[in-house]
């Protein structure tokens, strides 16, 4: 998997103009000044110091960056600033509701973590999946957690935690 | 006045010159437009199915529900599917990363509008006959005519990022310009298909 380390903040050390864009983040609007191009993960990370979303590749290939941009899991480092203008931003540091919390729940109850790193995006990832699908069966999960990598290969409790998680939510 | 040795070298190699020169202009390769109004109907589709067979605009016309990658076509990673709008499955949406635009950062291609083209105008695997088929059907391509079609390859956004892809990706083969010239050609020629292969 190729690392794109120092995505778009080489841009800003080049001395292009920022500019101020706003939008909410976990529920509070937020301004930030930066070239409209600035992967959101950058903006998080760097300039908000929202440092739970993690980068993992800069590619879309991993999904440790999964956010949620008006409820829907997107990758932060492929969501430039200039596409947030005006919507909903949730991290890790905010998700919330009987979804999130029914999620939290079961990634402890099975021990899910090991290393963690990848986890903030899983749990986004997984949030997500619930929001749409209430009952996800083996395929739903197969379809919608593939593109979020773990190295250490957690996947069957992941798995087993979004099963989990789903029986304790209404249908 | 030319002196007489030298005329004597000059008119010959005069001579040659003109009569390489009315050779060429005789045996000069047919224009393009004159090659299209000579080819057999059937025959106008030819140049047409090979832009769309090109990995370009194939990769997001499989028959199945599975958006290919690359020049090898391969399925794409992340096991990302159809969905039911041909815009991916939950979590995996194709704008989740796909943008309006190439990511000169990432490699990630980006156009407006990215999607998969509906299992109707699944075009892999088709020989020419079924393809243009496929193609004119406007119950399977989004009920555009023959007008339609050209204009739609010749002005929307997701189908022009074909000829400029970005990044490492070869564009289609056909420059659009020429493309556009052969696809008019077939329009204007009643859109023939050629016949089935047995």
């Amino acid at each position: 998997m190729a690392c794109v380390p120092g995505l778009g903040r080489n841009r800003t050390k080049q001395g292009m103009a920022g500019m101020a864009t706003t939008f909410s983040l976990n529920g509070e609007k937020r301004t930030v000044e930066a070239e409209p191009d600035t992967p959101l993960l950058w903006v998080l990370r760097d300039d908000l110091k929202l440092t739970g979303t993690k980068f993992g590749c800069g590619a879309a290939l991993c999904g440790a960056c999964t956010v949620h941009l008006d409820g829907e899991a997107v990758r932060s480092c492929q969501i430039q600033l200039r596409d947030v203008e005006a919507r909903d931003v949730t991290t890790i540091e905010g998700v919330k509701g009987d979804i999130a919390a029914a999620v939290q729940a079961a990634w402890i109850k099975l021990d899910v973590v090991q290393c963690g790193y990848c986890q903030s995006g899983q749990v986004m990832a997984a949030v997500g999946l619930l929001s749409q699908i209430r009952k996800p069966t083996d395929d739903d999960i197969n379809k919608a957690m593939d593109g979020n990598v773990c190295r250490c290969n957690t996947y069957q409790r992941i798995r087993a935690a979004i099963h989990e998680a789903a029986k304790t939510l209404p249908g | 006045m030319m002196p007489l040795h030298l005329k004597r070298v000059a008119y010959p190699v005069l001579i040659a010159v003109l009569a390489v020169a009315g050779a060429a202009l005789i045996t000069t390769p047919k224009t393009a437009s004159v090659a299209f109004a000579e080819a057999a109907p059937a025959d106008l589709f030819a140049p047409v199915a090979a832009v769309l067979r090109h990995p370009r605009c194939m990769n997001c016309h499989p028959r199945d529900d599975r958006p290919r990658q690359g020049d090898d076509r391969h399925e794409h990673l992340q096991n990302i599917v159809r969905g039911e709008d041909n815009m991916g499955f939950v979590n995996a949406r194709c704008n989740s990363c796909h943008r309006d635009e190439n990511n000169d950062f990432s490699r990630v291609p980006g156009a407006p509008n990215w999607h998969l083209a509906p299992l109707s105008m699944g075009w892999h695997g088709l020989g020419d006959s079924e393809l243009c088929t496929a193609l004119k059907d406007e119950t399977k391509n989004g009920g555009k005519n023959v007008a339609a079609l050209v204009q739609h390859m010749k002005s929307d956004a997701l189908v022009l990022w074909g000829w400029k892809p970005g990044g490492t990706r070869a564009p289609v083969s056909t420059p659009h310009p020429q493309f556009m010239k052969e696809l008019k050609a077939w329009a204007d020629a009643g859109a023939p298909c050629p016949a089935a292969k047995p």
